[in-house]
């Protein structure tokens, strides 16, 4: 199939940035996306020319390395996916496809495709993680905990930090991402002793960040490629609420 | 807490608004139903509205929870202008081609607009009874009281002025169908069953609301016809 590309490209955080053109010809429709850029890099490394800087890992989904905006929609058009899990057989023959970067006033653009995602890693650092002895291990059902409350902690804590729920949020929150550690973990015992502190570090992070209020559009949970719900916002609001309530910090 | 922490707080400005929200959605409830006894047979809903009006606007207990409610507006107002600066601020340069809106509801993005459409319509409203009543010089019927239903009944003979207040009450309608659903998982409602309870209750709420206040002109002005 034949593909003509309008990819971002930035020289660095400064400069402003601007769409170049390219046509890609004879592609394989079960390449995935990411393939099919670095089918285009082949050839301008060929061509002489600098090539396409994006980030990726894993390239199955679960690492939340890669992310860019396909056709104005993170991800590109399907619900619940990582870009490394878009594939060209989603794309008809003789599309014009239009490749940004996930945009958000915090993710700052290095190069082309690439944003500095690192405001997400501050958040976590100011309260995603229990404080324990980390002596030998213990047993693992010393500590009773119930099969639901597994399940939902679980389901929080599938969140692979892509960026995607602030990329697609009109208000560029990133509601969902802090709130479904904070949930993780007051859903657990181990998460209890430092619930009230972690909930009000955390978000003093992600506003100290310069990340938006969320106004409940719903549009995070929609395009979250774990599928992870826009009830763990609900939970933080109560986690927070609580904590000024019982005037912790 | 300094103040500027509140101002700065992303989920405390959010407090803020649906507090606010649901106060006034409160008062809507109250001022729907006095308001429903305009369509009473015209001779009735003529005294007994001017009795009704008088009643509201001579006891000092109902003064003060109108001043609260303007104060509640305002703010509501304010700190909607707040929210919405600050969430274009991060959203920054935004992207050169935005399909984002698919994901979500038009009125769930537009809240603002919605909004302001309510508040023009509120101005209008303010200017025409509540000021004319207040400040204006309006007649008294048989019974010494102020002649304000003669007032509404006469507006709402104009068709352009039904129709700018049918508008609004869509407007407020979609405002609503978000609002209140928005105001209770702000303020932490988390339970699955709850969200989906108040989520029945909002959509349900917004419905009533506009159609009860909708049906009020349409009625009067097909009556007078
Ligand atoms: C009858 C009048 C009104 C009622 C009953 C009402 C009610 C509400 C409620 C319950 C919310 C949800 C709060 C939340 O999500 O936390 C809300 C949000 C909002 N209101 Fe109103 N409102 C009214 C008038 C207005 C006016 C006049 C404006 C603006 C000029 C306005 C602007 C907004 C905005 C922008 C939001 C969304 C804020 C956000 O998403 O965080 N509202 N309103
Ligand atoms: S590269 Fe790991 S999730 Fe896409």
């Amino acid at each position: 199939m034949n593909v003509t590309l309008k990819v971002w490209r930035q020289k660095n955080s400064k400069s402003k940035g601007h769409f170049e053109t390219y046509k890609l010809n004879d592609l394989n429709p079960d390449m995935s996306f990411l393939e099919m850029l670095d089918v285009l890099n082949e050839q301008l490394i060929h061509e002489d020319k600098i090539p396409v800087e994006f980030d990726s890992d894993c390239r199955e989904g679960i690492c939340g390395q890669c992310g860019l905006t396909i056709n104005g929609r993170p991800n590109g058009h399907h619900h619940h996916t990582t870009t490394c899990q878009m594939h060209m057989r989603h794309f008809e023959d003789g599309d014009t496809i239009l490749v940004e970067p996930l945009r958000a006033s915090a993710f700052t653009v290095i190069k082309d495709l690439k944003v500095d995602r690192s405001a997400m890693d501050r958040i976590m650092q100011a309260g995603g993680f229990v404080s324990v002895h980390t002596g030998s291990a213990p047993d693992a059902n010393s500590l009773p905990i119930g099969k639901m409350d597994a399940e939902d902690a679980f389901d929080s804590a599938a969140c692979i930090g892509c960026g995607t729920c602030i990329a697609t949020c009109k208000n560029s929150s990133a509601a969902l991402f802090t709130s479904a550690k904070i949930t993780q973990l007051a859903t657990l015992p181990q998460g209890e002793i430092e619930r009230e502190k972690r909930v009000v570090a955390m978000v003093d992070a992600m506003d100290a960040e310069g990340f938006g209020s969320c106004t409940n559009t719903e549009a995070c949970e929609m395009e979250c490629p774990q599928e992870i719900s826009v009830t763990n916002i609900a939970r933080m609001n109560f986690e927070y609420n609580r904590a000024l309530l019982l005037g912790k910090k | 807490m300094g103040t500027s922490v509140i101002f700065k707080n992303t989920l405390i400005r959010k407090i803020f608004m649906s507090l606010t929200g649901l106060f006034i959605a409160f008062f809507l409830i109250i001022h729907l139903l006095g308001n429903f006894q305009l369509l009473l047979p015209y001779e009735q809903a003529h005294l007994q509205y001017n009795w009704y009006s008088h009643l509201l606007s001579h006891n000092i207990i109902i003064e003060i929870i109108a001043y609260v409610l303007y104060a509640t507006l305002i703010i509501h107002i304010l700190d909607a202008l707040l929210i919405t600066l600050e969430n274009r601020k991060s959203n920054g340069q935004g992207l050169k081609v935005d399909k984002r809106g698919v994901n979500s509801s038009w009125f769930s993005r537009n809240m603002g607009i919605l909004g302001v459409i309510i508040l023009l319509f509120l101005i209008l409203h303010f200017k025409d009874y509540w000021y004319m009543y207040k400040f204006g010089n309006i007649p008294v019927d048989e019974k010494g009281n102020k002649d304000i239903f003669l007032i509404v009944h006469e507006s709402f003979k104009q068709g352009w002025y039904v129709a700018i207040y049918i508008v609004a009450f869509i407007a407020l309608g979609f405002h609503l169908a978000h609002g209140i659903w928005s105001a209770f998982r702000t303020l932490g409602v988390y339970n699955k069953w709850y969200i989906k309870l108040t989520k029945y209750i909002g959509i349900t709420f917004a419905i009533l609301m506009s159609l009860g206040f909708a049906i009020i002109p349409a009625i009067i002005y097909l009556k007078n016809l």
